[in-house]
C-alpha cells in the first residue's frame, strides 16, 4: 500500500500501484503513475488511456485485449491495430500498464 | 485482460449459456456473464439464454448502491456491442443471440420493454430446439 | 444431449425447467438431490412418471441408496445406473446440459 502524491494531494494505491478509487483519477495523476512506470506519454498513449476510461465508464469492466486492439485500429489505422503495437506503447502489457495509468482496477479476467 | 492469443482458426462451435438465477443473491449470474465475455475472444457462436429468475438479470434500472455490491448490469452492454459488431463486420463469423424464454418472462409479469438490452423472446418449445442444437451448454 | 438434474423438485424448479426446455426423446439423468424426483408416491412423482413416456430417464443408484431410498421405490420405467453407467451415458449422448 502507498499513495501517489500529486500537487499536494495523496491518491492511495494497492501494493501493485493500482489506485483504489477509479473515480479519483485525473490526468495529472496519470502522468505521475506513468512516470513511475517509466513511460513517456505520447498522444498515442493518451488515446489508449482515454479509450480505457470511456469503456470502463460505460461497461464497468476493462475491455478484452482484442476489443482494445480493434479500437486502436479504428483510430490510428490498420498497421497500428495489433497486439505488438500496444506492447510498444506499454511494454509491460496493455492489461498491466495501460489500465494502471488509466486508473482502472487491476484486470481479473484472463482475456 | 491479458496478453495471450489463442489459435482457434477453423474451430467453430455453438455455445449456449443458461442464465437461470436472479442477480446478486448468488454468484451464478456474474460467473456466467464472465464466461460469455471470455467466449467472445474465441469468436464462437453463442446463445445467451435467460430463463426462470435469470430474466431479472436483464431488467433495466438495477441500483445496487445500498446493498454494497457492484452493479454488473452495464456489463451486459458489452454482449450487445459484441453482437452488433459481429453482425456488421463481415470478417467476424460469430453469431450471437440474446434470448429470453417467453414463459419465464410472462410468469414474472415482465415484457420486452422491461429489459436493458434488445432480446429475442422465444417460447419454450422452440427454445428447446435451439438448446438441443448447440455443441456445448454452460448452465447457471 | 444428456440432461442432468441435481436438485430436488421440492426445493428448486430445475426439473421443471429441464422438462420444459429439453426436447422429447433426449435423455435425463437424475443425480444427487435430483434423485428425489425419481421416487414413487411423492407429491412430485407425476413429473417423472410423465417424462418416462416420451424419453429415457435414468437415476444414479449410489445417490438413491445414500438417501436411505431403495431401487424398489424408483418410478417404473426409470433405469437405475451406477457410475460406470453415468460415464457411458455421457459418452453416448455427446453434449451435456447440467440443470443446476
Amino acid at each position: 500500500m502507498g499513495a501517489y502524491s500529486v500537487n499536494g494531494t495523496d491518491f492511495e494505491h494497492d501494493e501493485e500501484g493500482y489506485i483504489l478509487d477509479v473515480n479519483n483519477w485525473n490526468e495529472d495523476l496519470a502522468k505521475v503513475i506513468a512516470d513511475e512506470e517509466g513511460l513517456d506519454m505520447t498522444d498515442e498513449h493518451w488515446e489508449v488511456v482515454s479509450f480505457l476510461r470511456e469503456y470502463y465508464n460505460e461497461y464497468q469492466i476493462a475491455p478484452a485485449v482484442r476489443v482494445l486492439v480493434k479500437a486502436v485500429k479504428k483510430k490510428f489505422g490498420k498497421d497500428k491495430g495489433s497486439n505488438k503495437y500496444l506492447y510498444e506503447l506499454f511494454p509491460y502489457g496493455p492489461a498491466k500498464q495501460a489500465c494502471k495509468v488509466a486508473g482502472l482496477p487491476k484486470p481479473t479476467g484472463c482475456v | 485482460m491479458a496478453e495471450y492469443e489463442f489459435d482457434t482458426e477453423g474451430v467453430k462451435k455453438t455455445f449456449t449459456f443458461m442464465n437461470r438465477k436472479a442477480p446478486y443473491g448468488t454468484v451464478y449470474a456474474l460467473e456466467v456473464l464472465e464466461t460469455v465475455l471470455i467466449s467472445a475472444a474465441f469468436e464462437q457462436h453463442a446463445n445467451i439464454v435467460f430463463a426462470d429468475d435469470g430474466v431479472y438479470q436483464l431488467k433495466a434500472g438495477h441500483d445496487t448502491a445500498d446493498i454494497g455490491m457492484k452493479n454488473f448490469s452495464p456489463t451486459f452492454g458489452i454482449i450487445e456491442m459484441e453482437k452488433e459488431d459481429a453482425d456488421e463486420d463481415e470478417d467476424i463469423d460469430m453469431n450471437w443471440r440474446i434470448i429470453v424464454e417467453k414463459e419465464s418472462m410472462e410468469a414474472r409479469g415482465l415484457t420486452e420493454d422491461d429489459f436493458k438490452v434488445d432480446v429475442e423472446v422465444i417460447a419454450a418449445a422452440e427454445l428447446a430446439d435451439i438448446i438441443d442444437a448447440s455443441d456445448c451448454v454452460i448452465g447457471g | 444431449m444428456l440432461h442432468t438434474v441435481n436438485k430436488s423438485p421440492f426445493e428448486r424448479n430445475s426439473l421443471d425447467t429441464c422438462l420444459r426446455l429439453s426436447k422429447e426423446g433426449s435423455a435425463i439423468l437424475l443425480i444427487e438431490d435430483g434423485v428425489i424426483a425419481a421416487i414413487k408416491g411423492t407429491a412430485e412423482s407425476s413429473k417423472i412418471e410423465g417424462a418416462v413416456a416420451n424419453r429415457p430417464v435414468y437415476v444414479l443408484g449410489p445417490d438413491v441408496k445414500a438417501r436411505g431410498l431403495t431401487e424398489d421405490q424408483v418410478i417404473d420405467g426409470v433405469k437405475v445406473v451406477d457410475y460406470d453407467g453415468f460415464v457411458d451415458l455421457a459418452e453416448e449422448h455427446g453434449a451435456h446440459n447440467a440443470w443446476l
